[in-house]
């Protein structure tokens, strides 16, 4: 993508000399600024606000009728944030959580689009509608759903576990985190699974041929051949997976409407929307903001990782 | 060699179909609740049908006791994702075709920081907006959702690149030199090509649009202005207390996905080229 500008450079920046036909830069102007008005006043604004706000704090004039007035104060919000535990332990069960889910989920992802890729699977356009079918469901709605089979009335996952005599219990404080994590991997798992399996189709069948004259079988033409060729995919799906662990809201939010140990601080989002809600905007843009700096760091963080791996080997 | 693969094809088969029932059981436990009658949730086996109540169910969610509120949110969700996704996917459009065709200084920084866009978890975004738009009055109006909903950094990035590969410059030089202005030459050529990418930028957005909760969970304290997601859930919250609501929930629930999922399967190959194209980069 880059290369396309790769000869633009700064060649025609004097001047203002076109090429005969080329679009006057008031036209040019007016098809950016459709989206650039409100990319602006949506995005950047609420970044720029934020991070405006988590630098002030709310003091009081001394004596019994003191007003509250606000002004800034330097990391005070920061470093406000850095000391409640309850940050610490939302930001440590996110990262558990993101441990565990984010590999599990593409893993499967992979294994399924291997499988839907390979000679081996018949009902493939089944199997991949089935699959990202959850994809149109809304994380709010699937973790209604999964709540119910979480649920010890309703749910008749659990009466079967029960008739075979393992006792089950979703919402337990040892069980939740992963229940959560559950409504996770079946939300995304398919949509991670299209994507690699849009890479694998892809490459050119003429790139196995020599594998296979040379006796490789379909695991080993999966594992040395095609998943070398789609890690771009897999490294995008894991960034795109990133971001959305430390984003999670709505699963935990409508879990905790049935379980007692989703605090209203267990993610890292949902402590920041606590902290607002009672009126500490400043404190609730830190964490925000802090959110949005580890969101950064670990997702170019992987990426710079991953490229420089791929240029070593 | 016949024997591996036979063994392979049955554990490949196997492998899917234990994934199958695992994507397709909540849909499936959904559809069986929702034809129950309420009496029958807690005291039936959850997979088998029993009393066949589900036009009851429907009369009960779309009317009586909740004065048709569950319409109302139907089809706010459906304005906020079809309006946003279609004002969306043209700025989009505009946008993504201008940095695929047009060449201007500070081109490459614009789209770093649209890309960079990509990455900002609306969320974090949520929270600010909130305080902006209480400052200037938008909280609790159509506004605070349908705004913020048209800005999709991730439809520009696919709209350039379906702008570059779909639109060939000498068809636009040809329009050009045939008196056509940029706007008439990107509407009358450059649209219709890029017209079957758009429609998976669109569906995108329509999609990003549908499930998004946070945002208007933030903004809208209005029942009358909640879409479908933040209705259900103010619901579920309060089946504890009301526990007839609970089977309106789950009818609720499932005429909320079923539009959805139609799409999906009809639309499936559009899916496929934007998560190509995502997938190449």
């Amino acid at each position: 993508m880059t290369a396309l500008s790769a000869s633009v450079g700064g060649k025609r920046s004097t001047g203002g000399r076109r090429r005969s036909g080329g679009p006057r830069p008031a036209t040019i102007v007016a098809f950016l600024l459709p989206f650039f008005a409100p990319f602006v006043l949506f995005y950047l604004v609420p970044i720029a606000y934020a991070l405006g706000q988590s630098f002030l704090v709310v003091r009081r004039t001394p004596g019994q009728f003191g007003h509250a007035y606000t002004t800034f104060g330097w990391f005070t919000q920061y470093a406000e944030a850095l000391k409640n535990t309850e940050f610490w332990g939302s930001i440590g069960r996110i990262a558990l959580f993101g441990v565990v889910q984010v590999p599990v989920m593409l893993v499967l992802a992979l294994l399924m689009a291997l499988l839907l890729d390979s000679p081996l699977l018949k009902l493939k356009a089944f199997f991949r509608i089935a699959a990202f079918m959850p994809y149109a469901v809304p994380g709010v709605i699937a973790a209604i759903m999964w709540s119910f089979l979480y649920s010890p009335q309703l749910s008749p996952v659990i009466d079967v576990l029960n008739a075979i005599g393992v006792p089950a219990n979703f919402l337990g404080p040892g069980a939740i985190l992963w229940s959560v994590a559950n409504v996770s991997t079946w939300l995304w798992t398919g949509y991670n699974m299209l994507i690699m399996f849009s890479a694998l189709q892809s490459i050119p069948q003429e790139i196995y041929e020599a594998a296979k004259l040379d006796g490789a079988g379909n695991w080993r033409i999966a594992v040395s051949i095609k998943v070398p060729i789609i890690a771009p995919s897999v490294i995008m799906t894991t960034v795109f997976s990133i971001i959305g662990t430390l984003q999670l809201y709505a699963e935990p939010a409508v879990l905790s409407q049935i379980s007692s140990n989703i605090s209203s601080t267990f993610t890292p989002n949902m402590l920041s929307y606590a902290i607002a809600s009672g009126n500490n905007y400043q404190q609730a843009a830190a964490v925000s903001v802090l959110i949005a700096v580890v969101t950064f760091v670990l997702s170019f963080g992987f990426m710079r990782l991953t490229s420089r791996r791929s240029e070593e080997s | 060699m016949n024997r591996e693969s036979r063994t392979g094809r049955v554990a490949a088969m196997a492998i899917m179909f234990l994934l199958a029932i695992y994507f397709l059981l909540p849909i499936y436990f959904l559809i069986v609740a929702a034809t129950k009658p309420q009496g029958d949730l807690a005291t039936t086996f959850g997979l088998a049908f029993s009393h066949f109540a589900f036009f009851d169910n429907l009369k009960t969610l779309f009317g009586g006791s909740t004065n048709g509120i569950f319409l109302r949110w139907a089809l706010n969700s459906a304005i906020y994702s079809i309006a946003g996704a279609a004002v969306g996917t043209l700025i989009s459009a505009l946008c993504g075709y201008a940095l695929a065709k047009f060449r201007f200084r500070g081109r490459e920084a614009l789209f770093s920081v649209i890309l960079g866009g990509v990455l900002v978890p609306t969320t974090a975004l949520a929270l600010p907006l909130f305080l902006l738009f209480s400052a200037v009055g938008l909280v609790n109006t159509y506004w605070a959702v349908f705004l913020p909903s048209i800005v999709s950094p991730f439809g520009v990035y696919l709209a350039r690149i379906f702008a570059a590969s779909a639109v060939p410059d000498e068809l636009l030089e040809s329009a050009r030199l045939d008196g056509a202005g940029e706007f008439k030459a990107f509407f009358s050529v450059a649209f219709r090509l890029m017209t079957p990418s758009l429609v998976t930028v669109f569906l995108f957005q329509f999609v990003g649009i549908w499930n998004n909760f946070f945002l208007p969970m933030v903004m809208l304290q209005k029942e009358s202005l909640f879409p479908i997601t933040l209705g259900l859930y103010e619901w579920n919250g309060q089946t504890a207390r009301v526990p007839m609501l609970q089977e309106s929930v789950i009818t609720g629930s499932l005429v909320s996905i079923v539009p959805l999922i139609i799409v999906f399967i009809l639309l499936q190959r559009f899916w496929r080229t934007g998560l190509a194209s995502g997938a190449l980069k």
